[in-house]
């Protein structure tokens, strides 16, 4: 039995036999050529670029099929380093002066740039190189004119150990057989990571020699927990490793079961269990969910990296396709909260270099001063009732004045669908997200005019306790336990109840396990999470006792510290 | 031919994970249709800002000081598009 520990990249046991993939090693000769070839030379080379740009329109297709937009952003990464002139100025030059070969001076070129990059100590940066070879092996391989490998042929369930993978070499794996990934080189941010994350296998990388020292077909476990791989395995080790792939594919099986059970605690308290859609990849594994609704349909990414607002059709289509998956349960579409910076980039004139972004023109406050495009979203929500149950939620509302003005646009917005004969719902909800302070305060009124509340924890904690999230000098002074924090949800869902209004939660702040007690006991209405911690959230709710719960906020709200309510929410 | 103009600017990486592939290539798209020549240094390491894995060698992580240096008859108008990105953070956190 061999034990090599690497850097654990995915999580997940795998037990089977070792496929091993013989590192391609592509042996370049120096060979000197007359000065009347260069000329030559440099046109064979720009021709075995012109091949290696089709073959990545081909593999783009590929990839977009099999593993969706986010790795195919990487192909757009290789076309970049295709045109780098690191590749398409320098070999030219190598190939002029030195009047060598096209391999010879890509492969000098390529060494250059891999001796910068192994001086780098982030690791993150460092990985990048990788893709650097990628496009490098591909442009050798065209100018020796080698097929260049293709991993496609494993058929048999098994353990993949290679030096390392390239994205080139993986694109046909996602409908494989195989168990894991094992490579010698790559960490924690590296392709191979982000894929077997991906295909939800388990990968362990940095094994300095593994490859070397497995041989194809050795039985070996891959411990992707532990950052492990352990070639010819005791029994003892065999038994252990079953016995914990046991208990994980219990735990999988036991929130695999809460999928469809209707969501309420132990004591019979109903409540509704909600996902957030940041992309529309993401309905899918909604559906999948069997979640009460979408309790927050995030629309930013329909402005975002473009170059004009999108239009009534694009939005319609965008909002139709989630409000159909969800099939009559319902869909929270709220309107974009989307920052004046962006404005420039869509064609609109708008403030630049705000000092405080997240204190500035952002939110309703954005789309109040253009009030064209919160017209056009509105009116693309609105016909998308005809396909399910919407609600509409207007984000960053902190006072009344705007949510009069919103509901204007809101019903003008109605009306002139109603005489263009458009048919949508008779009645729409129009709620309001509660994430200022302000609107947290002047709750009651806000609701004479609100026909609900979505309490988005993110801002609210942030402009409570006056931290900015992403600035890590203050980032540690960010606390969904702070006991102002506490409070000031515990009156907001107060007030709700009174007025007899629902209230839904979104925000990170659902996703934390020792936050589910003190929000179910508060009595929200609808918890919105990320698709992600869904079923381990679902979990954790239904095992609680809302009795309990709603004693425990009464005992967190008399507290005057963090870390007392934190231990005491963790004791449950 | 108009008289050849530098411009030069120091930025602070604004983003979260720095200046990684992403933004990288962000930066290296933006400047493709200017015809100036660009440099980019962190501390004493300088690149071609139209190199995409030059910018990556650079290594540069939230919060790092980079010299942008642009050379030629529309280096004002490509700063202004640099000036941009870093503005907007790239896009990201």
């Amino acid at each position: 039995m061999i034990v090599i520990k690497g850097v654990p990249a995915s999580p997940g046991i795998a037990m089977g036999k070792a496929y091993v993939l013989e590192d391609e090693e592509i042996v370049v000769n120096r060979v000197e050529i007359g000065k009347d070839k260069v000329r030559a030379e440099v046109k064979r080379f720009k021709q075995a670029l012109e091949a290696t740009y089709r073959d990545l329109d081909a593999a783009e297709a590929k990839v977009l099929k099999t593993l969706g937009k986010q790795h195919a952003k990487l192909i757009d990464t290789h076309r970049l380093i295709l045109s780098d002139p690191l590749i398409t100025k320098d070999v030219p030059r190598r190939i002029l002066n030195e009047a060598v070969n096209a391999e010879f001076a890509l492969s000098e070129a390529l060494d250059h740039v891999n001796e910068a990059f192994e001086k780098i100590e982030d690791e993150f940066f460092r990985e990048r190189r990788h893709d650097l070879f990628d496009v490098g092996k591909r442009l050798l391989s065209h100018l020796l004119k080698q097929e260049k490998r293709s991993l496609t042929d494993i058929e048999t369930a098994c353990i993949l150990i290679a030096r390392n993978l390239l994205p080139s070499d993986t694109v046909n794996l996602k409908d494989s057989k195989i168990l894991g990934f094992a490579t010698d080189l790559g960490g924690k941010t590296s392709h191979t990571a982000i894929l077997a994350q991906g295909m939800q296998i388990p990968a362990v990388v940095g094994l300095s020699d593994a490859s070397h020292r497995v041989k194809n077909g050795d039985f070996v476990i891959l411990d992707g927990e532990h950052g492990m791989l352990i070639i010819s395995p005791s029994p003892e080790a065999i038994a252990k490793y079953q016995k914990a792939q046991l208990k994980t594919q219990q735990e999988e099986k036991a929130l695999d079961a809460l999928r469809g059970q209707t969501a309420a605690t132990l004591d019979g308290h109903r409540f509704d269990l909600c996902a957030n859609l940041d992309t529309p990849d993401e309905i899918k594994t909604i559906v999948g969910l069997k979640t009460d609704g979408i309790g927050l349909f995030r629309t930013e990414y329909l402005f975002l990296n473009r170059l004009e607002a999108p239009t009534e059709e694009e939005q319609f289509r965008a909002y139709s396709q989630a409000v159909k998956a969800m099939n009559g349960l319902p869909t929270v579409i709220r309107t974009a909260d989307i920052g004046g910076d962006r404005l420039a980039q869509l064609g609109i004139d708008g403030p630049k270099n705000e000092t405080n972004p997240f204190m500035g023109l952002r939110g309703i406050r954005l789309f109040l001063r253009h009030s064209d495009l919160l017209k056009t979203q509105l009116r693309a929500i609105l016909r998308s009732t005809q396909h399910g149950k919407v609600r509409v939620l207007l984000p960053m509302i902190s006072s009344m004045a705007e949510l009069r003005s919103a509901r204007r646009i809101f019903f003008a917005a109605q009306q002139e669908l109603l005489a263009e004969g458009v048919d949508t719902a008779k009645k729409v909800e129009l709620g309001i997200m509660v994430e200022i302070p302000a609107a947290g305060l002047m709750l009651d009124h806000l609701l004479t005019e609100a026909d609900f509340i979505s309490i988005g924890t993110n801002d609210l904690i942030q402009y409570i306790l006056a931290v900015d999230r992403i600035n890590e000098h203050v980032a540690h002074l960010y606390d969904p336990f702070h006991p102002a924090v506490v409070r000031t949800l515990y009156s907001i869902v107060e007030t709700a109840k009174k007025k007899g209004k629902r209230v839904t939660v979104c925000g990170e702040m659902t996703s934390d396990p020792k936050a589910a007690p003190l929000l179910v006991g508060m009595g929200v209405d609808v918890l919105s999470v990320t698709p992600r911690m869904f079923l381990r959230v679902k979990q954790i709710v239904m095992s609680l006792r809302f009795e309990h719960a709603s004693k425990i906020v009464q005992r967190a709200l008399s507290m005057s510290d963090s870390d007392e309510i934190q231990r005491l929410l963790t004791d449950i | 031919m108009s008289a050849p103009i530098t411009v030069q600017k120091t930025f602070v990486v604004p983003n979260k994970l720095g200046l990684h592939a992403r933004p990288a290539a962000l930066f290296v798209q933006a400047l493709q249709r200017f015809r100036c020549k660009v440099l980019v240094a962190k501390a004493d390491t300088e690149v071609n800002g139209k190199s995409l894995m030059g910018l990556m060698m650079l290594a540069a992580e939230h919060g790092s000081q980079l010299k942008v240096t642009l050379e030629g008859a529309d280096a004002p108008q490509a700063m202004l598009e640099i000036e941009k990105l870093f503005v907007r953070k790239f896009d990201e956190a």
